[in-house]
């Protein structure tokens, strides 16, 4: 086990970059704690594959380094790495038993028989399979084949990292939460860092101590779960995470209101000299809907059953507000309030920290 | 996927059952015609039973052939199998190297078997060939014409030469089918070369590699052109295949009605071998489903 | 216009697809097929198509019989999970495609084409190849070529399990919209309890090849019939504890007991199930009819703005949904509370004997 630290990273798909466009990758510079549960989390296109693969190893940044604990792994070969790998569709030795395919990553490095056996089985007993230990893989649903590729994953001891990539696209909700739940567990148990990639938020932030959100070859963020959804450090951030993501309006910002298309707005906190485009951003779940505030039209009304989502117009854009369970959707001419201090202010789609009132 | 029943369809293949009529079962009933009877080809039969059949049967002349038919299929299918295989897993997988590779796999494919051949006979001449003079002057006494063994080499290399190919493509396009993550996977477990082969290489090919032997088993069991061209059975009948010693009896010695017994036997062989291999090859792949 | 079933039943090599079915769908309705991997949404859409055919059963569609009808002669569209387009056609092209084949006027084409696709937000698109759009528009076009044709029934097979997270946000958000305007019948087949409820219509949830319920979405996620349809429309999965009703008292679990008034009383004493969901479970009390579990948290996940507590109760696993960023330690001690009009009540046969007060009210 290591921590990896990402020094000045950078990677272009074109042997002469020109210029940062040209990056799929832009630099980033950061460390990751031994021990920690990471998800690189973005649409797709926004790097967060490239960087695995550089991580793995299938990549060599065009600049920077990757660094395992002390060591330089920048230009060391998979093999070599000593991670273990969980892919989007399940990759498994189709002709061996399910007990072969787990004890396959051992018995490359030469361990001994009962050594395997036992970790096997432990392994087999984590995701269930005990039961199937001797069938071989090939005729196995594709739950079950994820399953052992997750097994696989899991089943050495002394990895540096364990890699996910997309793991659970292939599997039904239902199934999705007892392996999500198994994998906390699992680290929880072993302590292996782990680095899991998705598009999914509700993956990532379960799944993950610290979010990062990528978006364009850039970390945007990197955080708790409950940072990114208070305090989106970018406007794409507050989009992404979040369902349906944080309202966003230009606005004026002097002091503690902000002015939208001619509307006063309370802030919780101050803000001055704010220049480039100003923006504020409001989440649904602090939306208010009353008879006080802003006015706000109905157009649809979905429910969740835990909750609704109404979605309609306010200051002249289209607004999505969260009403929890049992609460009354209001007549139609209904008006919306704010939670001053949920309102951050972003300029030029970075967020503004602001001052005490 | 399931497909929708439609009996009409079966209207489609009447233009294939009637062409598969003129050109396979009018013919081979002429033939199972000339087997039971004793005929000068003057439109004459005389009705001989089963009589032919019999004479073949225990035909030395016909077992011989058939042994040497035998030892030429399974060494070139040793050869070449393992060699494809082989060579497939060395092509590159991607870019103009990949392309120039399969082009230059495929010309010997291309080439007309009795081109293949003479090509052969040329070559291997001791008095201008090019292999035939390179051995002769470096002092390795080689001459196909005259020693049995050297004209057994010559054709074997001659058929890995021109059949190869075919199971190296095969090969490669099933090696093409596999997705990068296993290997990436394989890298990560830090499997050896030979486990990556055993356990991804080697399954996802079994499919290709049926059609690959298959094809080369039929294709060599009825072999005729190259060896004939260049050595024409010789010397002395120590290259006579099958095909070869039909022909000689058919045409060389008008002998039709054992000629004819002869095809339906050789015919009858081929189906028999190809079905059982079949058969037993699906049978594996069940198997090891389970 | 209307789709009816009449005992449409599937079997092949003796394997059931598909049990005899009943069901109507009527024009200018949204309908979701909701149901786990292989639970028969595919084969009941292939049916509904006419892509297979019923080994059981008739199809109807304006009561006419179309039973053993082809796919061709029938008014349908179909849109799959894969991006399926015409790599070599424009936008423009692969939407006017099935216009063409019918032969229609050109002046009648490009108005339907441009239409569609502004309906789809595809305008600018309309002169670039499918394979230069994002997934998203890709099956964008998808879904304009499946509509430009004005198919009395549309199906749509998982058609955003391939997207990106926020871009099936983005269009299951406009499906409905695309819907109204069509006036077609829909049927939509997802996994997801949250896909079906965010569409809305009407729900029919599937479980091994058997339509367990069918009725407006919100009415069968709220009074399920059955232990298969709640568990099936819940995520996460509903939880379960052991019930007894012993005269005017419910007892839950081992030790919970609650009053068995409204919908309870009337109920013959003896063993339930009762189901309850995880939003359902709170950290603190509400009123004072709430029954206490308590348990060792198993693991916790924080999705920003709400916490999953996955417990460990003598009664058995259960996960909870709460408000809020709530860091507890796996393994420490916690009290939940459930309110009883949040209980569902289910015979020992898994059918639902009584259903949560709630529901009855909302």
């Amino acid at each position: 086990m290591a921590k990896i630290t990402l020094s000045n990273l950078a990677h272009s798909y074109l042997p002469q970059p020109k210029g940062e466009q040209d990056y799929a990758l832009k630099k980033l510079d950061h460390v990751w704690e031994d021990g920690g549960a990471y998800a690189l989390l973005g649409s797709s296109g926004c790097g967060k594959t490239t960087l695995l693969n550089i991580i793995s190893g299938l990549l060599k940044p065009s600049e920077g380094r990757v660094l395992f604990g002390d060591r330089d792994v920048t230009h060391a070969e998979t093999a070599e790495r000593n991670i273990a790998q969980v892919f989007q569709f399940p990759v498994v030795y189709d002709t061996m038993t399910v007990r072969q395919n787990l004890a396959f990553p051992l018995r490359n490095r030469g361990m001994a028989a009962p050594v395997i056996a036992r970790r096997v089985d432990q392994i087999a007993r984590m995701i269930g399979m005990e039961a199937m230990l001797d069938r071989k893989a090939r005729g196995l649903t594709a739950d079950a084949k994820q399953k052992i590729s997750l097994g696989r994953g899991m089943v050495r001891e002394d990895v540096n990292a364990i890699l996910f990539d997309e793991p659970l696209t292939v599997i039904d909700p239902l199934m999705k939460w007892e392996l999500r739940t198994q994998l906390k567990t699992l680290h929880r148990e072993f302590g292996h860092t782990m680095i899991y990639v998705t598009h999914d938020q509700t993956e990532a932030l379960t799944f993950a101590d610290k979010v990062v959100v990528m978006y364009d070859g850039r970390v945007v963020q990197m955080g708790m779960p409950a940072e990114l959804f208070e305090k989106p450090a970018h406007t794409f951030v507050g989009y992404f995470i979040g369902s349906p993501g944080m309202n966003i309006f230009d606005a004026e910002v002097e002091g503690n209101v902000a002015t939208v298309a001619g509307h006063q707005v309370p802030l919780g906190a101050a803000y001055s000299g704010l220049s480039g485009r100003v923006q504020i951003g409001i989440r649904p779940e602090y939306s208010l809907l009353g008879d006080q505030g802003l006015p706000f039209a109905i157009r649809r009304v979905e429910d969740v059953g835990r909750h609704r989502i109404v979605r309609g117009e306010a200051l002249g854009k289209p607004m999505n507000v969260i009403l929890p369970e049992g609460m009354p959707v209001p007549a139609s001419d209904a008006r919306v309030q704010f939670l001053a201090d949920r309102v951050n202010v972003y300029a030029d789609d970075w967020r503004v920290e602001g001052g005490a009132l | 996927m399931e497909k929708t029943l439609n009996n009409k369809a079966w209207f489609l293949v009447l233009p294939v059952l009637l062409l598969v009529a003129f050109s396979a079962i009018i013919p081979l009933m002429t033939v199972v015609n000339y087997s039971v009877n004793d005929t000068f080809g003057d439109n004459q039969f005389f009705w001989a039973g089963l009589e032919w059949f019999q004479e073949m049967v225990t035909s030395d002349r016909l077992h011989e052939a058939l042994g040497r038919q035998v030892i030429f299929s399974a060494v070139i299918l040793a050869i070449e199998v393992p060699l494809g295989i082989y060579i497939a897993l060395n092509m590159p997988k991607g870019g103009v190297w990949s392309s120039v590779c399969l082009v230059l796999m495929a010309l010997p494919l291309l080439i007309p078997f009795n081109v293949v051949g003479t090509i052969w006979q040329i070559f291997g001449r001791v008095d201008i060939g090019l292999l035939g003079h390179t051995l002769a002057a470096i002092g390795i006494d080689y001459n196909y014409t005259n020693d049995p063994v050297d004209a057994w080499i010559t054709v074997i290399v001659m058929d890995v030469w021109h059949w190869t190919s075919l199971v190296a493509l095969l090969c490669y396009a099933g090696l093409q089918s596999i997705p990068n993550a296993y290997y990436q996977a394989a890298k990560v477990d830090q499997a050896s070369r030979w486990s990556i082969f055993r356990y991804i290489e080697l399954p996802k090919m079994r499919g290709v590699l049926l059609i690959a032997v298959l094809l080369r088993f039929m294709d060599s069991f009825m072999i005729y052109t190259e060896p004939f061209v260049v050595t024409g059975g010789g010397p002395g009948n120590s290259t006579t295949f099958l095909s070869i010693d039909l022909v000689k009896m058919a045409i060389g010695q008008f002998d039709l009605g054992p000629a004819a017994a002869f095809s339906i036997m050789y015919f009858l062989v081929i189906q028999l071998v190809s079905w059982v291999f079949y058969t037993v090859m699906t049978n594996l792949d069940k198997e090891e489903a389970k | 216009m209307a789709l009816e079933f009449k005992g449409v039943g599937r079997t092949v090599n003796g394997q059931t697809h598909i049990e005899p079915t009943d069901l109507v769908l009527e024009k200018g309705t949204m309908n979701v097929l909701l149901g786990p991997t292989s639970s028969g949404k595919t084969s009941l859409m292939r049916l509904m198509a006419g892509l297979d055919q019923p080994t059981t059963g008739h199809v109807f569609w304006d009561g006419r019989d179309v039973t053993g009808m082809r796919v061709q002669d029938r008014q349908v569209a179909m849109v799959y999970q894969q991006f399926i387009n015409y790599p070599a056609m424009s936008v423009y092209e692969n939407i006017a495609s099935p216009l063409r084949l019918k032969g229609e006027a050109q002046d009648v084409i490009d108005r339907r084409v441009r239409e569609t696709a502004e309906m789809l937000k595809l305008t600018p698109m309309l002169s670039r190849k499918p394979l230069e759009l994002s997934g998203g528009q890709q099956q964008r076009c998808a879904l304009a070529r499946a509509l430009v044709k004005g198919a009395g029934l549309v199906l749509l097979d998982e058609p955003l399990a391939n997207l990106d997270y926020k871009l099936r946000e983005e269009l299951r958000a406009e499906i409905p919209r695309i819907f109204e305007e069509s006036g077609a019948i829909f049927v939509y087949a997802t996994t997801e309890p949250e896909e079906a409820l965010l569409l809305g219509g009407h729900t029919a949830t599937l479980w091994e090849g058997r339509i367990t319920q069918f009725g407006p979405t919100i009415e069968v996620y709220r009074r399920p019939v059955d232990m298969v349809t709640a568990r099936v429309f819940s995520d996460p999965p509903m939880n379960f504890v052991k019930a007894r009703k012993d005269g005017h008292r419910l007892h839950l679990g081992a030790g919970a007991q609650v009053p068995a008034d409204g919908a309870f009383a009337a109920l013959a004493d003896g063993d339930y199930l009762a189901g309850f969901r995880a939003n359902h479970l709170h950290l603190n009390t509400h009123s004072g009819d709430s029954v206490e579990f308590r348990g060792t948290v198993g693991a916790i996940e924080i999705t920003g703005s709400e916490t999953f507590i996955h417990l460990d109760t003598p009664d058995g696993t259960a996960v909870g949904l709460v408000h809020g960023v709530h860091n507890l330690k796996p393994g420490e001690g916690v009290s939940v509370w459930l309110e009883p009009s949040h209980v569902y009540l289910f015979g020992t046969d898994g059918r639902l004997a009584a259903p949560a007060s709630y529901a009855l009210s909302a």
